[in-house]
């Protein structure tokens, strides 16, 4: 039999901080290949309020979202400090506008709290758990349901 | 060179002798006397066989065998190929690449219909002797035999003395042999002891080194059996007077052997003990009659020279490397447009050596990217060959009679195309067969030959890839088209259509049901799938039809998948490009030209025709509602919904290559847009899609789908 | 000094086992793909074994064989036949022609480099 203990050190986990809506979100590092400042992006015809358009990076065409509008809570309101962070999730990239980043955050998986049973379907499926950094609620993004799912926002 | 990629270049070798295969029978039936087509034929399934056999696939060189025993009868002309036959030989062909398929992806192939050709194929074998069949499996066998033969395990090697005599004739050193050889292999079976008769050597004068001269006594202590002494001169058997007797008197007493052959197998050198024949028992002159020295072994892997000739040399690149480097080239023509854009805006003074030079860039931009399709580009021709199959098959279900006639299949397309039309095309085929084609005897009432004719052609033109399927049959029935669309519901009744709106019906989803799908067009597959397949393509299909002559179905796919001619346009603020491809003519409107129909309707007169106008940026959802019946400039398209339309846009700017960028790949179909690309200013800029653009009415306020597009997350 | 071999055979497939197995066993390979070319070769190379398929294009293997032994090379280098046939009639055509010896398809490595080293002599 092995003899186990507790591991002294856990395994960290790196998000990267930002808000939209007001709120604070954030991404496992992992899932995010850059960060750029918002440029004016090629709108699509028949979309979604929450589908900004499409933007090339680097040779690839990508759609930007407003994430913001994505969960509902209306557009991203223009300010200076709006970036868009580019994530890949299953072969998928896109673009997520969000107001501001904010900071680099690495915590332990236990830190990572179940989502509080709150009513909105939708908003359940797009939060895979929250992180409490002193007085405020990082939510975690569910990528793939932000990829996958109409949000309910939009529209 | 691993087994696996031995294995690899098998099947590629299997698909060319399939495709000669085809061909072959094809010729055949032209003329199944040239011995020279029935050879090639026999020759492909030789191969296959050889081959097969290697890799030890069994059933695959079982049928190769069967079906290439009765084409060598055909060869032989002991039988005579008639349109029977012929059919028996096509279908085992197919049967031939569906083994080989099976093989390759280690399935099991369909016993059943193999099962039946074979009998049919046996059933021309006559009364061959059962034994040939038998004969085959068991010399893969037989060859091993002499090698590895154990001695009979309660036998016990007990040793014999052979006293065995040996005269070679002439033939055998002129077929190579060397006795000495021969002996060395005896030698290695146990103790030889070898003396030569001199008495038939001439006198130096009268020497013909062609003549064999010597007779050879030899006597071998060994514990293997006769038949294994008998395996060594197999080769020589004939070529030789050869006594092989056990001499029971002698009744050596030696010690045990090491076990027989053994040490020069796994040494790779000859036996030490083995017995050299005297030196003065030296026979005829021969070069090759050297001292032993010479068997010093080089394990040395000798640098090979193989292939030096042969037909054109070729190179396997995986196709990923290909596409980055199309997606790299893309990027060159991109960089290209940029950098001739930020030079225009320095707004030099006119320095004509900038101006050559840049467009010598462009031209090689485009030569490169020229050069690199046509690594993907393959000839139409193998996809047209598996045609030729579907044809026959249709026919048979249908018991109509039909042949296939391919033109221009040397015609290259884009490898992805080739491999995306070959569903849509097998099922346009067979429907050519099954509902273009009229019975035998309808055909010949109506005064045409019994058999029917598929025509298969591909062609460039324009920048394009045209291909036809053309059936000589009776025509579309529109009378039965049009009433059929209105019992589906998908015009209502009493609606006048013209001609070529009612050929169109064909293409609407839920025209065909299964009711009429015959037990071979039953797929579940309509030409409606066969038109989106062929859209995905960024291609078209359309008809024309001519009562009792026949219908003609054509595909029109751009060249490549990866850039195309385009006009660089304005639409309300954004640019977006619409492929030159579509674009009959651009018209700039004068008012007297421009008439209202309704409130919202708009036509110009074409030529004394009128042609319904649509605001491509009100159908996008682009503009408000202001507009200007003015501006503007007219493209005049063809689509397939709506004929003849004139697309109004704010302005042409330019006319260049673009390198199509899919959407579909991070977010999902947008209507009236088919792609994207990259401008030289790195923007991105909408590539439009005459067709669907149409179909956006602006009437409706087009507002986003319940369900957007969305990204489909390819699950890994 | 290595044993130089010559294989006359229309199979790519073929081709490759073949060099494989002789290439592994020392001796110094080279191929033809027809008659034809394999008669060219045998001149060029001058090989001390050929081994010759029957059924290929242009030139058959009983062409091959009697061309090397009649014609201007009148060979008597070991030529042997490596053919999935096995009807006696097609063997004694072979050995009327001059070949050495008969090998069924398919082959083992093992049996088919002894039998070279047996016709040659060589150890390689």
């Amino acid at each position: 039999m092995l003899d186990v203990t507790e591991a002294p050190t856990e395994t960290q986990f790196e998000f990267i901080t930002f808000s939209s809506g007001e709120q604070s979100f954030c991404l496992e590092i992992t899932q995010i290949r850059e960060i750029r400042r918002w440029t004016p992006v090629t709108k699509l015809p028949h979309t979604p309020a929450d589908v900004l358009g499409v933007m090339n990076l680097r040779g690839a065409v990508i759609p930007i979202f407003d994430l913001a509008a994505r969960f509902g809570f209306g557009e991203t309101p223009d300010n200076e400090r709006n970036v868009v962070i580019v994530a890949a999730a299953g072969g998928t990239t896109i673009g997520l506008l969000v107001e501001s980043v904010s900071e680099i955050l690495s915590v332990a998986k236990s830190a990572i709290q179940e989502t509080p049973d709150i009513k909105s379907e939708a908003a359940r499926q797009a939060i895979l758990g929250v992180i409490s950094v002193g007085e405020n609620m990082v939510r975690v993004v569910n990528l793939d349901a932000v990829l996958v799912n109409d949000m309910g926002g939009g529209v | 060179m691993s087994m696996n990629s031995i294995r690899d270049t098998f099947f590629e070798e299997c698909e060319e002798l399939l495709e000669a295969l085809v061909e072959g029978l094809s010729a055949m039936e032209e003329n199944a006397e040239d011995m020279d087509v029935v050879n090639a034929v026999f020759r492909s399934v030789h191969s296959i066989k050889g081959g097969a056999g290697a890799f030890g696939l069994n059933r695959l060189v079982g049928f190769a065998h069967i079906f290439e025993t009765v084409m060598d009868k055909v060869r032989s002309q002991e039988i005579k190929v008639d349109e029977e036959l012929m059919l028996l030989f096509h279908r085992s062909g197919d049967q031939l690449a569906d083994l080989v398929e099976a093989a390759r992806d280690d399935r099991e192939p369909d016993a059943e219909s193999e099962a039946a050709i074979i009998k049919e194929l046996d059933a021309h074998l006559g009364d061959q002797p059962e034994e040939e069949d038998f004969d085959f499996a068991a010399v893969t066998l037989d060859f091993d035999a002499p090698q590895i033969d154990l001695p009979e395990a309660d036998a016990g090697p007990s040793l014999r003395r052979f006293n065995i005599r040996f005269k070679p004739t002439a033939a055998l050193y002129a077929n190579g042999h060397e006795p000495l050889l021969l002996f060395d292999a005896l030698a290695e079976l146990g103790t030889l002891s070898v003396k030569a008769d001199l008495s038939g050597v001439p006198d130096f004068d009268a020497f013909d080194p062609d003549s064999a001269v010597l007779d050879w006594t030899l006597a071998l202590d060994t514990s293997e059996d006769e038949t294994v002494l008998h395996e060594v001169f197999e080769f020589v058997d004939s070529l030789c007077d050869l006594e092989i007797s056990v001499d029971e008197a002698a009744l050596p007493d030696v010690e045990m052997l090491p076990e027989p052959q053994s040490m020069a197998e796994a040494h790779g050198t000859p036996d030490p003990a083995m017995a050299s024949p005297p030196p003065e028992t030296r026979p005829a002159p021969d070069a090759k009659m050297t001292e032993p020295s010479q068997k010093s072994a080089s394990k040395q892997v000798a640098p090979s020279r193989d292939e030096p000739r042969g037909p054109k040399p070729t190179l396997r690149v995986d196709l990923d490397r290909v596409d980055r480097l199309i997606n790299t080239v893309g990027e060159l023509i991109i960089n290209q447009a940029m950098i001739s854009q930020r030079i225009e805006e320095l707004e030099l003074p006119a320095v004509a050596h900038l101006t050559n030079e840049l467009e010598a860039y462009k031209l090689l931009a485009r030569d490169i990217q020229e050069g690199v399709m046509a690594i993907r580009a393959q000839p139409v021709k193998p996809l047209f060959q598996r045609m030729s199959r579907i044809v026959r098959e249709a026919s048979e279900a249908t018991g109509k009679k039909s042949k296939l006639i391919t033109v221009g299949d040397s015609t290259e397309v884009d490898k992805t195309v080739i491999e995306r039309l070959a569903d849509p095309l097998t099922h346009m085929v067979r429907n050519a067969v099954d509902h273009g084609l009229e019975s035998p005897e309808k055909r010949v009432e109506a005064g045409k030959e019994a058999i029917g004719t598929i025509r298969l052609s591909a062609s460039h033109r324009s920048g394009s890839v045209f291909i036809e399927i053309a059936d000589d049959g009776a025509g579309l029935n529109r009378p039965r088209i049009l009433e059929k669309g209105i019992e589906k519901g998908l015009v209502p009744p009493d609606t006048e259509l013209s001609d070529q709106e009612i050929d169109n019906l064909l293409f609407m989803p839920g025209f065909s049901t299964a009711s009429e799908v015959s037990n071979l067009s039953g797929r579940g597959v309509g030409m409606d799938v066969v038109k989106n397949a062929v859209a995905a393509l960024g291609g078209r299909v359309s008809i024309t039809t001519s009562p009792g002559s026949g219908t003609t179905f054509t595909i029109v796919l751009p060249l490549t998948l990866a850039v195309m001619d385009g006009f660089v346009i304005s639409i309300a603020d954004q640019t977006m490009v619409i492929p030159i491809a579509s674009i009959i003519e651009t018209i700039r409107p004068s008012r007297r030209d421009l008439h209202c129909i309704g409130t919202d309707g708009e036509v110009i007169s074409v030529r004394g025709s009128y042609v319904p106008i649509v605001d491509v940026a009100r159908n996008l959802g682009l503009s408000g509602g202001a507009r200007d019946i003015n501006g503007g400039v007219l493209l005049l398209v063809s689509t397939e919904g709506q004929g003849l339309t004139a697309l109004r846009v704010g302005a042409i700017h330019d006319q260049r290559q673009v390198v199509i960028k899919s959407l579909e790949s991070n977010y999902g179909a947008i209507p009236g847009v088919s792609a994207a690309t990259i401008l030289g200013d790195g923007k991105i800029a909408l590539i439009l899609d005459p067709d669907e653009l149409v179909k956006l009415h602006p009437g409706l306020h087009y507002s986003p789908p319940a369900s957007p597009p969305r990204m489909e997350l390819r699950h890994a | 000094m290595t044993t130089k071999v010559l294989a006359i055979d229309d199979s790519r497939t073929i081709r490759n086992l073949l060099r494989v197995s002789l290439e592994g066993a020392g001796f110094e390979y080279h191929s033809a793909s027809d008659g034809v070319e394999g008669v060219e070769q045998f001149s060029e190379v001058e090989p001390d074994v050929v081994i010759t398929d029957i059924n290929m294009p242009n030139l058959d293997g009983f062409g091959v064989i009697e061309s090397l032994r009649k014609g201007p090379n009148r060979t008597t280098v070991p030529i042997i036949v490596l053919t999935t046939e096995s009807g006696q009639d097609l063997k004694t055509r072979a050995r009327e022609a001059g070949a050495t010896g008969w090998i069924v398809k398919p082959f083992d490595d093992a049996s088919l480099v002894s039998v070279l080293r047996r016709l040659t002599g060589h150890a390689v």
